[in-house]
């Protein structure tokens, strides 16, 4: 990893393990939606540092546990 | 046979002119040449079929079109001794191949599956053949048991009967059957990491993949690749139905144009969509008929290869009812753990039926195309996605008729009965009907 580049994380789904709960949508609108049925819909795109906190809300209040932070590399 | 470019391709099926019945142990070594393999590990031995089969350009024939070879050299550099696992479910309706190939050459199989377990070090193979596939089953047995008592394999060979279900096949599917005889598919956030059965890391092989591989092992790359196209070589089955006269499966070289098949197998002159892929798979339009059958050239025309299917649809028959049907029949085959799938495409069968029964709303193809772009990609498989990529294809092909159904006047096919091989024709409903 160059100076150039950070470490930030990405929200994803597990499809299998979510009952459609759609806590994760209320928690982090910036990045889940929901479909018609109340699956939701992923952005997959890097979370700004100042949402870090809201996905990692997401991810530890889904009673599926069906929400994953994935750690990426982006350049600066 | 007396067409000579087609007995060049007449290879996984080539046979003593006349003979049509199974060939066993000695039936195949008479047609095929005896198959050596080292006695034991043998580095050198290894190394050279790894060569073989990497120059011979070898790509799977189970729908992926991954390259063989670095299936192997991934498989081999385990720490554990792998477990090969050959994939003859064939869930989809509409191909036989793998079953022609098991209940007429198993050894051909047996010897590729020999092969590729020599390579990467598997002391066990497991064949995996749908439960209601009962005399393909029986076929691989008795070809087990005559390997055996001619002292042929030093390896465990084994027969195992997944359910006969459309996703049973699928690798993370088939994986998680032997695993806990569950057939369902699992998320697999990461591909890369090896699928394992038990602690064993495990590679599955499709069963005509590996039946070209018990090839390359004798005869070489350069041999595999006299016939084929540079990108996409070797031979190919493909199982042709639909409105063809003469319905089964056929062995050709890849690149060989869609029309010389279909004319091959009989088809109708005229016809209103060819079904490529299967039913994950995508219409052609008639007009690309010329498409060179190979993986490149058909994407290049929103077709696939998938797992070798060509069905003709005739002129009197009705593209939207046929899709309707098979998106009905996708739909309960979902293994049913996912909500896009389990929710998705029902209501996108919904949508079909309504637009086949000519009974649309003004949303109705806006909708269609909509759910098509909520459901893709949001499974932990594939399936929703195949079921996608035909309904879009469908919509487009058949843009004529979609645009008279969604008017209220249904084709006049519409009625016609279906060209399709489903387990049991599945009813269309015309919701609210």
């Amino acid at each position: 990893m160059s100076a150039r580049q950070r470490v930030a994380i990405r929200v994803r789904v597990d499809p299998i393990a979510c009952d459609a709960y759609s806590y994760c949508a209320e928690l982090l609108p910036e990045r889940v939606t929901l479909d018609e049925w109340g699956y939701p819909i992923v952005d997959g795109t890097p979370v700004p540092a100042e949402l870090v906190e809201l996905a990692t809300r997401a991810a530890t209040d889904c009673p599926r546990r069906a929400v994953l932070l994935e750690r990426v590399v982006v350049g600066r | 046979m007396t067409c000579t470019t087609m007995e060049l391709t007449e290879r996984l099926l080539s046979r003593p002119s006349g003979a049509v019945a199974r060939s066993d142990l000695a039936g195949h070594v008479a047609i095929h040449g005896a198959l050596s393999l080292p006695k034991r590990d043998d580095r050198s031995w290894s190394d050279g079929v790894l060569r073989a089969v990497a120059e011979s350009g070898l790509l799977g024939r189970g729908g992926a079109g991954f390259p063989s070879a670095i299936k192997w050299d991934a498989a081999r550099r385990g720490a554990r001794r792998p477990l090969l696992v050959v994939n003859a479910m064939e869930g989809e309706p509409a191909s036989a191949k793998d079953r022609v190939l098991l209940s007429y050459s198993p050894h051909l199989v047996l010897d590729g599956a020999d092969v590729a377990a020599a390579v990467i070090g598997a002391s066990e193979v497991v064949i995996c053949v749908a439960d209601d596939s009962g005399p393909t089953a029986a076929s691989v047995d008795a070809a087990i048991a005559e390997r055996t008592r001619a002292g042929r394999s030093r390896r465990r060979f084994s027969v195992a009967r997944p359910p006969g279900r459309y996703v049973s096949g699928e690798e993370s599917a088939l994986i998680a059957w032997l695993n806990t005889r569950q057939a369902l598919p699992t998320l697999r956030i990461d591909k890369s990491v090896a699928l394992t059965v038990g602690r064993r890391p495990t590679l599955v092989h499709n069963a005509e993949t590996l039946s070209h591989v018990a090839l390359i092992a004798r005869h070489g790359a350069a041999w595999f690749r006299q016939a084929g196209t540079f990108e996409a070589p070797g031979t190919t089955l493909v199982t042709v139905t639909g409105a063809v006269r003469s319905p089964g499966v056929v062995e050709i070289a890849l690149g060989t144009p869609v029309a010389d098949i279909l004319v091959r197998a009989g088809a109708d002159a005229q016809l209103s969509g060819v079904l490529m892929g299967g039913y994950g798979g995508a219409w052609l339009d008639p007009a690309h008929l010329a498409t060179p059958y190979a993986p490149g050239p058909l994407a290049d025309v929103g077709a696939t290869q998938g797992v070798g299917i060509i069905v003709a649809l005739p002129t009197s028959s009705c593209g939207i009812a046929e899709t309707a049907r098979i998106a009905r029949y996708m739909a309960g085959e979902s293994a049913g753990q996912c909500g896009p799938c389990v929710f998705g495409l029902p209501a996108i069968a919904d949508d079909l039926e309504l637009l086949w029964a000519g009974r649309a709303d003004a949303d109705l193809l806006p909708r269609i195309h909509h759910r098509a772009d909520t459901v893709e990609g949001r499974g932990a498989c594939r399936h929703p996605d195949g079921v996608v990529r035909l309904v879009r294809s469908a919509m487009a092909l058949f843009a004529d008729d979609v645009r008279a159904h969604a008017a209220g006047r249904p084709c006049p096919g519409h009625a016609a009965p279906s060209v399709m091989p489903f387990p049991a024709t599945p009813a269309i409903r015309g919701s609210g009907s």
